[in-house]
């Protein structure tokens, strides 16, 4: 009966100190590739664009897998649900506000 | 040293503020001395203040929201008593520049710290209860949570007297808010208190959440949670959705005010219209924060006093869901007269319409659960029946606003005001106070008296009616909102009945605060004391504990079989407590000032980046964070109540049990 008050703290893993680390040295390596596209000027500013916000979503990734534990194994289920769920809102946020101000700004000859 | 702060900030010009402040000061030093007469301060601060059990902080957030309440209507009734004097060319008794102050802050107070407060006590009395645990799943992070919409209410509170408050509205709309036009504290104040009452309210939904998916008792599946649950998960998903946007808005108005940036001006690329996309698509999804759990209230109040179970359970469940996930897509209707064009419009206002499906399905609920029962006209059904018919008028004038082209004739007229507050006192207020009349008794042990509660209701119902009604003919007649005089004769007549409904609903709030009086002083009647634990032959688990409950809730864990799982049990002959044992030891949480002092440090940051006083701003900063490190090396955050002891509380609640069923 002690261990009901726990149920909230359980969890199939934490992480080790290699996987923290794998992650962090992936996470500079991603960050420092980032400065050095837009500071070198290497490509087109359409292609830094690109570079970068690939970057970016690589980012997000190994920060998800490596600092948050997610991963599609079963007892993860509620995680990826409300990562899911977020996702889903983000997306409503980010498209619904481009349609929006790209509509008002159309509509109103602001450019 | 002091950055802007100077004793020009003090509004001792203004006789209102000053009388304020000294009737302020007169009753705060009353209550302190009452507690220092009675020794009370131990008690207060070992019990209460740094309590991390749900229910003493559920009972704070109520008191919080309670003052709050306080705060907002004298706002209200003084904006009112403005515009029946303002009237040709009386300037009446506030300045605009007081005036915009107040109403700014009654919009800001009533949505953060009336409703929000209101909504997490009921949460954090009713949902541990209901599924059956001991405590939420964070019970630190409950009480730190308080505290910080404790210090958010404060800095608006210390606005009155230090300085001024946001001129703006309650979302500061830039370019107005903007360093450019409003260059005093107002805005800052707005800003700050919001952040960080924000930060109590987004941990507030990670708590509700967790606690609702991980600690449901054995056997409780999803579809066999209580409606109220149901809500509370739901408000609590819409907060973690939509309270980073606000402070994402709210971060971005902060950066141009404080370091001259560029996201809302008018000048520097700026563009206001992203801050009123983006606070909107928080305001929505927060309107309906604020309503789900009073939806959830009277689905657990019209069962019980219907004597019949919820009709349409699932229906329920599956109208509260897609109204969660209809609430994300409805954002543009606040602003259908910004400039966008039919597209935007078209399918913001049809999404609108669509919410009002789900809303109607559970009105039906409602009614057929009525049907056929035997209802007991308790005062919470009062509140029931008159939320029923008030907030479908509310929602039928909603719809009508829903229409982008009546929508440029309404759009910030009184008739929009008459609107919100139509759902908002229909919905929100009718349904909380409902759910304060029906777990009274739970959290104390004692019934609220039925008297005066009733008197309550009816002078809130018809004072509204009289206070609303008028502003729907008003905004047809041409009046927006936030004027501070105006000239037109046709008007007159309906603010002066507005101001007669302002009358009656302060009746009402005096009716609530008698009754709570009354309540007390008569607590140990025999009529009103809850020896049971189930005052009103209820359904759910919340119920089956004592009243008020053992800190542990439950010595036994129930294990639940079916839906209205304690109604099913009472109907079977099963004891939920199990009572007799075996008793085990309890493991529970230990209480921590460390959540009053993160509270502490934060309304010196507040205060500190408000007036520019930066080394304060760092103390407290600092200060903030070495006690959450603090906190966090801390080992020695639990303990366990031994099973002697437990077998002793309940053993003595066995005792007055059937000492009941004898008589």
């Amino acid at each position: 009966m002690s261990t009901e008050h726990s149920a909230a703290h359980d969890s199939a893993s934490h992480g080790s100190v290699s996987s923290y680390v794998t992650g962090f040295i992936l996470a500079v390596i991603l960050t420092v590739a980032a400065f050095g596209v837009a500071f070198s000027h290497a490509l087109s500013p359409s292609g830094t664009l690109m570079a970068i916000t690939v970057l970016a979503v690589i980012q997000v990734l190994v920060h998800l897998h490596y600092f948050l534990h997610m991963s599609v194994s079963p007892e993860k289920r509620w995680d990826n649900q409300v990562f899911i769920f977020t996702g889903l809102f983000v997306f409503i946020l980010i498209v619904g506000t481009i349609f929006i101000m790209v509509n008002t700004s159309t509509n109103m000859m602001s450019r | 040293m002091l950055g802007r702060l100077s004793l020009e900030a003090l509004p001792l010009d203004v006789p209102i503020l000053v009388g304020t402040f000294i009737g302020v000061a007169i009753v705060g030093i009353a209550v302190l001395g009452l507690i220092t007469y009675y020794g009370k301060w131990g008690y207060l601060w070992k019990e209460w203040l740094i309590s991390v059990d749900h229910k003493r902080l559920a009972v704070m957030y109520v008191v919080l929201a309670l003052v709050a309440l306080f705060r907002g209507f004298a706002d209200a009734i003084m904006m009112r008593t403005q515009l029946a004097l303002a009237y040709n060319g009386n300037p009446g008794y506030l300045p605009p520049h007081h005036y915009d102050q107040i109403f700014s802050a009654h919009g800001t107070i009533m949505i953060f710290f009336l409703a929000m407060a209101f909504m997490t006590g009921l949460f954090n009395l009713v949902v541990p209860l209901q599924i059956g645990a001991r405590d939420v799943a964070f019970p630190f992070l409950n009480n730190f949570s308080f505290w910080m919409t404790a210090v958010g209410f404060i800095l608006v509170n210390v606005s009155l007297f230090i300085g001024e408050f946001s001129q703006c509205g309650w979302l500061a709309y830039p370019p107005l808010s903007e360093a450019q036009f409003s260059p005093g504290v107002g805005v800052d104040y707005y800003l700050v208190a919001l952040q960080i009452a924000g930060v109590g309210t987004l941990l507030t939904g990670v708590n509700f959440f967790v606690t609702i998916i991980k600690m449901r008792a054995p056997g409780m599946g999803l579809m066999k949670m209580p409606v109220f649950t149901w809500t509370a998960l739901c408000a609590s998903i819409l907060i973690m959705v939509a309270f980073p946007v606000l402070t994402v808005a709210l971060a971005l108005l902060g950066l141009d005010r404080y370091l001259g940036m560029h996201f809302f001006t008018n000048d520097g690329g700026g563009n206001q219209m992203l801050y009123l996309s983006l606070i909107w698509s928080w305001g929505h999804p927060e309107v309906y924060i604020l309503i789900l759990p009073a939806f959830g209230v009277f689905s657990e109040v019209v069962p019980a006093f219907s004597r019949k179970p919820l009709f349409g359970y699932t229906a329920m469940v599956y109208a509260t869901c897609a109204i969660l996930v209809l609430s994300l897509v409805v954002w543009v209707h606040h602003f259908f007269t910004m400039g966008a064009g039919p597209d935007v419009n078209a399918f913001f206002g049809i999404m609108t319409m669509i919410i009002s499906i789900p809303t109607g399905v559970k009105l039906f609920n409602w009614m057929l659960t009525i049907y056929k029962g035997r209802v007991e006209y308790h005062s919470t059904m009062y509140w029931a029946i008159g939320f029923m018919i008030t907030f479908t008028i509310g929602g039928m004038t909603g719809v009508m606003m829903a229409i982008p082209a009546a929508d440029f004739v309404l759009h910030n007229s009184l008739f929009l005001i008459a609107h919100f507050h139509n759902v908002i006192i229909g919905g929100v207020y009718f349904g909380y106070v409902c759910g304060m009349n029906f777990w009274f008794p739970k959290a104390f042990g004692f019934k609220l008296n039925e008297t005066w509660g009733k008197a309550a209701f009816w002078f809130w119902c018809i004072g509204f009616y009289f206070a609303f009604t008028p502003l729907y003919v008003l905004g047809f007649e041409g009046m927006t909102r936030r004027m501070n005089h105006y000239s037109n004769p046709d008007w007159y007549p309906w603010l002066l009945v507005a101001e007669v409904g302002a009358v009656m609903i302060l009746l009402g709030i005096v009716c609530q605060l008698t009754q709570l009086y009354v309540s007390i002083r008569d607590r140990n009647l025999p009529q009103n004391v809850d020896v049971t634990g189930d005052p009103w032959d209820a359904r759910a688990l919340e119920w089956s504990t004592s009243s008020p409950p053992p800190v542990y809730n439950f010595a036994i864990i129930p294990h639940v079989h079916e839906l209205d799982a304690f109604y099913h049990n009472k109907e079977n002959g099963i004891d939920t407590r199990s009572a007799g044992g075996p008793y085990a030891p309890v493991h529970m949480p230990k209480n921590t000032s460390a959540g009053i002092f993160c509270g502490l440090f934060s309304l010196i940051l507040g205060f500190a980046l408000v007036w520019h006083i930066w080394w304060a701003a760092a103390l407290g900063l600092v200060g903030l964070i070495a006690t959450v490190i603090a906190r966090s090396a801390d080992k020695d955050i639990d303990y366990y109540i031994p099973a002697e002891e437990v077998a002793r509380i309940e053993n003595e609640h066995s005792r007055k049990l059937m000492a009941q069923a004898a008589e």
